[in-house]
């Protein structure tokens, strides 16, 4: 198996995920879009793990899958908050930082 | 007998249950902690029996260690055949070399270890490291403890908080003692903060009034100031001593015995040493309450009394004394004591000796007057290492535990039967002698150890400090220490005058004014300067208040302190002062035999000729058994065999080293800054003996009586006639009203952390900008205006008006604009935030691929 | 997008497992449609079952990639507890379940160009890099492994990540408390 098949496939997830982040308008979607891309970055991890056969690159990929299941269960209650107070979570109406 | 003719003799060394699981010692009292925390509340001694138990079976565990470590230090003389028995009859089979005998070996210390945590191979122990200073001092902490927590059991009954009370009392004493029994730098890093906390829950003890938090968080911050040093200097000497220690030690750089072999080897480079030893000793003065950093041990005193008791005698404020001892390697390397360096540590010692002393001349409450000899002693321990008397300094800290210890529980003994919970000498105290017999005894004991008289204990250490001192080549510190000896005589004078003899005055003679407050200040928490005008304003009050007037003069004090009422009920029926019941006085006249007889440990001047006694080396126990041997250590056999019962070690003996022309011992050349014979390290540099001379004890001790009969000669004229020269000196004197206020305001140096340390972070820029407005420019506009009107308004119309204004708004203009054409990027929505992120993101990305290929 | 280039494999690798590169082929065309239907579904719970595909996609990677235990690992945390999460973030936010218009931004355009030229980038980069380069054939990575490299080399940023967690959970709930 080539190394690219890994790093393509992760880079296509990527870009999928930017592309969801910067595309969607509900906030659980946009939470969903950066999902995507921490899974991309742990195939990359993997891959490369394999590649260097150092399982340093696993180690790692564990702790992104800790802290992005950190990230899901604040950014969720924070979702939650924003729609408790707003009755809506479209990311738009969210522009109180406007300069 | 040790075979000294052999180059590398087996060595067994015997050791046991005690030593390898001395542990124990700090792990039972923080168990305790836990328990009367979790448990205190519903135990039928509100959780006091909880902290009593596990203080003494730390005192259990460090006695037997303490007499293990004897059979140990045994074994290595004798073969491991004679029991210590053989120690106290003043028999000694080996001579020290000093004495022109034989070499005595290094003594290995016991270390049990266990790997705490590690991160990518460093590994960072918890364990103990039980040599003769660490079991000296565990059995102290241990000691004290016991006493301090069975005073605290009458003192605090039915304060509400008294759970809480035995838990941090509890938890402190485990902190010190973990500190002392590290084995390496984190350890000691642990139990050094472990007693910062504690300090900060106990002297904010009742935290109700401002003035005990104020002073809590002084305590914890000054000393925080000191810990930066701590860290800073564990960092260098990691640094430095890491690879020496990986390469021959098979530990790593925090290992204390891996620091004390670097320091020695002459591996590490003079400038990392002096680094590290300085920056250790900050922490030492933030801890020990040395010269600049002195100011929170006074304001400790707003804790309860053991507390201050506790703080003072065995813990805390000797953590940074202790700190030195252990590694005193470094500090004796970076310092170049062996070469009669003038020491950072001996120059703070000195001057802290002689500051603090003069503190204490001007205080009013009596708990101040103890804590400023406090510091004046650690100045003397400080002193002590500072010039290379390290067995001195040590031993001080020994003595000086019990009978400050003494003077501490004797004066919460005072507020509490005595003088109705005050602690003012002047207004509520004199007199007591007749209604506290007990306790004026064992006052007076502790005061002649304190001033160094002679069959007390801190003759014993406090003269061997200054006698080492002069040996060592430093006269000038030598007649500071005998300056400080008579300082001491004289306040303390002063102290017991005023609390015990002349006329009951205040509480004492059974006026009551206050309303119950429970070992709090009378004062209010002062920060500003006390000014000339206040000082002419309030002195007659309080010399008339001292000078016995009678009470009707007096009752107005009351209105000084209002606000402490609530606290709790008072419980004394009794109104006069009456002595105390037993669970205060048992432990005060314990530690006041021990003030009497712990001297006699070592009496250095009794080994010689000075006193005719001659009772040769063997009555120095501390000598013996406590001050690390100098002879190198072959290094293969020096890693830590825990668990085993017997180590073999293999030890080469330097040739004897031979003595000066006068008797005094000659420094090693081995382990000094000229690298060791290879393959061997040492742990402890060779330190001089001083002998003690019937002369320098004369002049001792007549500095001493001076000092006493100078000062009874001040109280009788000043306190009990009235003398019209003196009384209302520091009104008519200039000089007398100047240093007795910079005295008063204790050397303006809490005005200059308040004012100008605190201030400079917050308000430097506004002063310095006003300052330089009124000075600078001001000065600048009006000679501008004097030199020529016309000039002036040109320069105002033209350059200021056109040029500077202009130009101001010109940019305002530009910045305007740039934000108006920049606004709507700045749209407030996440996603258009994300597009711009990931688009700048990979546009940089592309540029960095572009020039990396082209 | 560049499917093909993923698909087929040059026959003259001697290395390469074909049963292998077919697998993986089948589950990367796979999870390639499910993340494309996550960002442009118009329904919120089908976007998270798309998800569900995806992850579990990736742990089928890891397997193929020899990471047994963290495939074990990603099917346990992500479609254990994420997506319960996610799920019940959809139901607590939002009554209605069904389709539904302007899940999308205004400017949801300005996501094409960026992803593209991104992928572009990457790709350009990755197969410049690692243009002949095998991942070998090799049995998976002892868990024991991992293990003793979390309980001494990575033993301190492990205690941090245990703390975060620890933080984020009571984050989540000071948040999403009512009061």
């Amino acid at each position: 198996m080539l190394a690219v098949n890994f790093l393509l496939l992760a880079a296509v997830l990527f870009c999928i995920g930017v592309f969801g982040v910067i595309a969607r308008r509900n906030a659980v979607l946009v939470l969903m879009s950066i999902e995507l891309i921490l899974a991309a970055v742990n195939l990359n991890f993997v891959a490369f793990a394999m590649m260097n056969d150092n399982i340093d690159g696993q180690v790692f990929a564990l702790f992104v899958i800790a802290i992005a299941a950190a990230e899901v269960g604040v950014g969720l209650a924070m979702v939650l908050m924003i729609y408790r107070n707003r009755k809506s979570i479209a990311l738009d109406g969210l522009s109180e930082m406007k300069g | 007998m040790l075979a000294v003719e052999d180059t590398h003799a087996a060595l067994e060394l015997s050791s046991g249950w005690f030593l390898e699981n001395a542990w124990l010692i700090a792990l039972i009292p923080a168990i305790g902690f836990a328990l009367i925390i979790g448990f205190g509340k519903k135990m039928p001694m509100k959780g006091s029996e909880i902290g009593l138990a596990s203080m003494a079976a730390s005192l259990v565990i460090a006695t037997g260690a303490g007499i293990q470590w004897m059979q140990r230090t045994d074994s290595a003389s004798h073969g491991g055949d004679e029991a210590i028995g053989g120690a106290f009859s003043g028999v000694r089979g080996v001579l020290r070399a000093s004495e022109g005998g034989e070499v005595e070996p290094y003594i290995e210390p016991v270390v049990t270890q266990w790997v705490w945590w590690q991160n990518s191979g460093l590994e960072f122990g918890l364990g103990s490291h039980i040599d003769g200073l660490s079991v000296l001092l565990l059995w102290l902490v241990a000691f004290i403890s016991l006493l301090v927590q069975v005073f605290s059991l009458d003192y605090v009954r039915g304060d509400r908080r008294y759970t809480h009370f035995f838990a941090a009392l509890t938890l402190f004493s485990s902190g010190m003692l973990v500190m002392v029994m590290s084995s390496n730098m984190v350890q000691i890093i642990l139990g050094w903060e472990i007693m910062g906390l504690c300090s900060f829950m106990l002297i904010g003890h009742w935290w109700e009034d401002a003035y005990n938090s104020h002073s809590a968080l002084k305590a914890f911050f000054t000393v925080r100031v000191g810990d930066v040093g701590l860290l800073v200097g564990t960092a260098i000497l990691f640094f430095g001593a890491n690879d020496f220690a990986v390469a021959n030690l098979d530990s790593n750089g925090f290992d204390i015995r891996a620091i004390q072999a670097w320091a020695l080897s002459g591996d590490g480079s003079s400038w990392t040493l002096i680094m590290a030893s300085s920056a250790l000793f900050i922490a030492a003065i933030g801890k020990s309450g040395q010269f600049p950093l002195h100011t929170w041990l006074p304001d400790a005193m707003a804790g309860p009394t053991p507390v201050s008791s506790l703080l003072h005698s065995s813990t805390m404020v000797v953590a940074g004394v202790f700190l030195v001892a252990r590694i005193y390697p470094v500090f004796w390397e970076g310092f170049n004591i062996a070469n009669g360096g003038l020491s950072f540590i001996a120059i703070i010692g000195g001057i802290t000796i002689v500051v603090a002393a003069l503190l204490a001349f001007v205080q009013d409450d009596i708990k101040k007057v103890l804590a400023y000899s406090t510091v004046s002693q650690l100045g003397y321990m400080m002193l002590g290492l500072g010039t290379g008397a390290w067995l001195p300094a040590v031993f001080h800290v020994f003595t000086h535990a019990f009978f400050k210890c003494c003077l501490f529980l004797a004066a919460g003994s005072i507020s509490h039967s005595g003088s109705h919970h005050s602690f003012d000498m002047k207004k509520d105290m004199g007199g007591l002698r007749k209604f506290m017999p007990i306790t004026f005894g064992a006052w007076c004991v502790s005061t002649l150890a304190l001033t160094g008289v002679i069959p007390f204990a801190g003759f014993w250490s406090k003269d061997e400090i200054i006698d080492n001192v002069g040996a060592n080549g430093y006269t000038f510190l030598f007649w500071v220490g005998l300056g400080g000896a008579a300082l001491t005589a004289m306040y303390m004078t002063r102290a017991t005058y005023l609390t015990f003899f002349g006329e009951p005055r205040g509480a004492a003679a059974g006026i009551h004014h206050d309303d119950g407050g429970h070992d709090e200040y009378a004062t209010e928490f002062r920060e500003t300067a006390i000014r000339s005008a206040d000082l002419v304003a309030a002195l007659p009050r309080s010399l008339s208040a001292a000078a016995n007037v009678p009470g009707d003069d007096i009752e107005h004090d009351a209105e000084g302190d209002p606000a402490h009422g609530g606290h709790h009920a008072d419980e004394h029926d009794d109104h006069g002062p009456h002595e105390s019941g037993k669970l205060i006085l048992v432990p005060i006249v314990i530690l006041a035999f021990l003030a009497l007889t712990s001297g006699f440990v070592n009496p250095t001047p009794l080994a010689g000729d000075a006193l005719g006694a001659n009772l040769g080396e063997g009555v120095e126990l501390l000598k013996k058994y406590v001050e690390p041997r100098y002879e190198p250590v072959a290094i293969g056999e020096t890693a830590g065999h825990a668990g085993e019962s017997v180590q073999l070690l293999e030890v080469t003996p330097l040739p004897a080293a031979e003595a000066g022309a006068d008797g005094k011992d000659a420094y090693a050349t081995g382990c000094g800054r000229t690298d060791p014979e290879p393959g061997t390290v040492c742990y402890f540099p060779k330190v001089k003996h001083a002998v003690p001379e019937l002369s320098k004890i004369l002049l001792s001790l007549g500095v001493v009586a001076l000092g006493y009969a100078a000062a009874i000669g001040f109280c009788i004229a000043f306190y009990k006639n009235k003398n019209p020269r003196l009384v209302g000196l520091t009104e008519r004197s200039r000089i007398a009203r100047g240093g007795y206020l910079f005295l008063k305001n204790k050397y303006y140096l809490d005005l200059l952390y308040q004012n100008v340390f605190v201030y400079f972070v917050s308000r430097p820029l506004a002063k310095a900008t006003y300052w330089f407005n009124q000075n600078v420019i001001d000065g600048a506009v009006n000679g501008v205006g004097t030199s020529g009107k016309k000039a002036g308004d040109w320069v105002y119309n033209n350059i200021d008006q056109k040029i500077v204004d202009g130009a101001v708004n010109a940019s305002g203009t530009v910045a305007s604009e740039t934000g108006h054409g920049l606004q709507p990027v700045q749209s407030g929505k996440v996603n258009q935030y994300g597009a711009l992120l990931f688009g700048a993101a990979t546009v940089g990305a592309i540029v960095l691929v572009i020039l990396n290929v082209s | 997008m560049n499917l093909h280039a993923l698909i087929a494999q040059p026959d003259a690798e001697p290395a390469v497992n074909i049963a292998l590169n077919i697998g993986f082929g089948l589950i990367a065309t796979v999870m390639i449609f499910a993340a494309f239907s996550v960002v442009t579904t118009k329904n919120v719970v089908h976007a998270a079952l798309y998800l569900v595909l995806v992850l579990a996609g990736v742990a089928a990677q890891f397997i193929l990639a020899s990471a047994e235990f963290l495939a074990v690992a990603q099917v346990m945390v992500y479609i254990g507890a994420v997506m319960v999460l996610f799920l019940f973030g959809i139901m607590l936010t939002r009554a209605q379940i069904g389709k539904e218009d302007g899940l999308n931004n205004q400017g949801w355009q300005l996501g094409i160009p960026v992803a593209i030229v991104l992928f572009g980038l990457l790709g350009y980069v990755i197969f410049n890099t690692f243009e002949d380069d095998v991942l070998e054939e090799r049995a998976p990575f002892p868990t024991e492994q991992l293990s003793d490299q979390y309980l001494s080399a990575y033993l301190v940023p492990f205690l941090a990540v245990s703390f975060v967690l620890l933080a984020a959970a009571i984050g989540a709930i000071v948040l999403a408390r009512k009061d």
